[in-house]
């Protein structure tokens, strides 16, 4: 088997969190599929990282992966915000700013 | 120059156990991905999603980067999994999805895009490895590979490192200022708490229970009051109204 086969595998899981991304209405959902995203990008890093003999992509992988941390805590705290006050957590609800 | 070109060409093709366990977790979590996206129930969407980080994180051990295979299930199976979970139970397991679309043709549209992109991807990728060839990491890792990432991260990405740290702390602080909730009005006494019962008109002391000063003292027959009427709060819920069978009417009336 080719190494470089990740890189497919890293491609249709990339592909799948974009589309889940566009059809999902739950903001929820639509936040787990940002981190499919993001771990198929990492997924392709590790796999640059081992194509091509440097650790490099390990440790940009390792940033990666602290900040979708960041970014899933504070993501999470405006979901739990919005639902507060708008008692949904459907991302077509939240548009105010629209009018 | 030859040396690297000779582990290059060793490494095109992995070890013979690597291909098994990729091509079967591989399918798993192609599956788990589908199901984060076509799942009803978010909670389902979670633990599909957990399995798509854990088979990474095989990916990764099989890949000579087994720091990052424990970081990927400690920090994102363990953590950010659970943070998933916790917030789908705060918010409600059953808001579920609208099915309406708000913009005409869209599911389409995206199906059409998302087969699409994967077939140019995976077309462009798949034209570029079949004569690509792999270095390996057995000299990056010759001294472990936790100590050859550590010493990257201290010595080249020692800038990029300390800002991602400020940045952690930041995002903490963020999402407590999100979550904080300012209380607009102070909050009620013990003593204003008491006048606001009294000034709605509930009685100063509790309601006697059953039987009390009645003929008899059964869970259904109710107390009475001073002036002679019987108490209906007194007797509980599912037995008021119902009229025991030796009507308890004219015995409750003194």
């Amino acid at each position: 088997m080719n190494p470089a086969n990740y890189l497919v595998l890293a491609a249709i899981l990339f592909t799948i969190g974009a589309v889940g991304v566009l059809i999902r209405r739950n903001a929820i959902v639509v936040f787990m599929c940002i981190e499919l995203m993001l771990n198929a990008a990492n997924l392709t890093l590790v796999t640059f990282s081992r194509l091509r003999g440097a650790l490099d992509g390990q440790v940009i992988a390792f940033f990666v992966m602290v900040v979708a941390a960041a970014e899933v805590v504070v993501g999470l705290a405006i979901i739990v915000t919005i639902f507060r006050t708008r008692r949904s957590a459907s991302v077509d609800d939240a548009n105010l700013l629209k009018y | 120059m030859a040396a690297h070109l000779m582990a290059a060409q060793v490494l095109t093709h992995t070890r013979p156990g690597e291909s098994a366990v990729f091509w079967v977790v591989g399918t798993l979590s192609v599956l788990a991905a589908l199901g984060v996206v076509f799942s009803k129930n978010a909670v389902h969407a979670a633990l599909a999603l957990a399995g798509v980080m854990v088979s990474l994180a095989i990916f990764y051990a099989m890949q000579d980067a087994p720091f990052l295979a424990v970081v990927q299930v400690v920090v994102y199976a363990g953590a950010v999994m659970s943070l998933f979970l916790f917030v789908v139970m705060l918010i409600g397991v059953d808001s579920s999805d609208s099915l309406v679309e708000t913009i005409r043709g869209q599911r389409l549209a995206t199906g059409f895009f998302g087969v699409a992109f994967v077939a140019l991807l995976v077309g462009v990728i798949g034209h570029t490895i079949s004569h690509a060839s792999a270095v390996g990491l057995a000299s990056a890792n010759a001294g472990g590979n936790v100590q050859a990432v550590a010493r990257l991260i201290f010595t080249t990405y020692f800038w990029p490192f300390e800002i991602i740290s400020a940045l952690l702390i930041i995002a903490a602080m963020g999402a407590m200022v999100l979550a904080h909730r300012e209380r607009t009005v102070p909050r009620p006494t013990q003593p204003e708490l008491m006048r606001a019962r009294f000034r709605e008109g509930h009685p100063s002391a509790p309601h006697s229970g059953p039987g009390v000063f009645a003929a008899g003292d059964a869970a259904d027959r109710p107390a009475l009051l001073p002036t002679g009427a019987p108490d209906d709060a007194s007797v509980y819920g599912e037995l008021s109204g119902h009229r025991p069978v030796g009507d308890g009417s004219r015995e409750n009336t003194p």
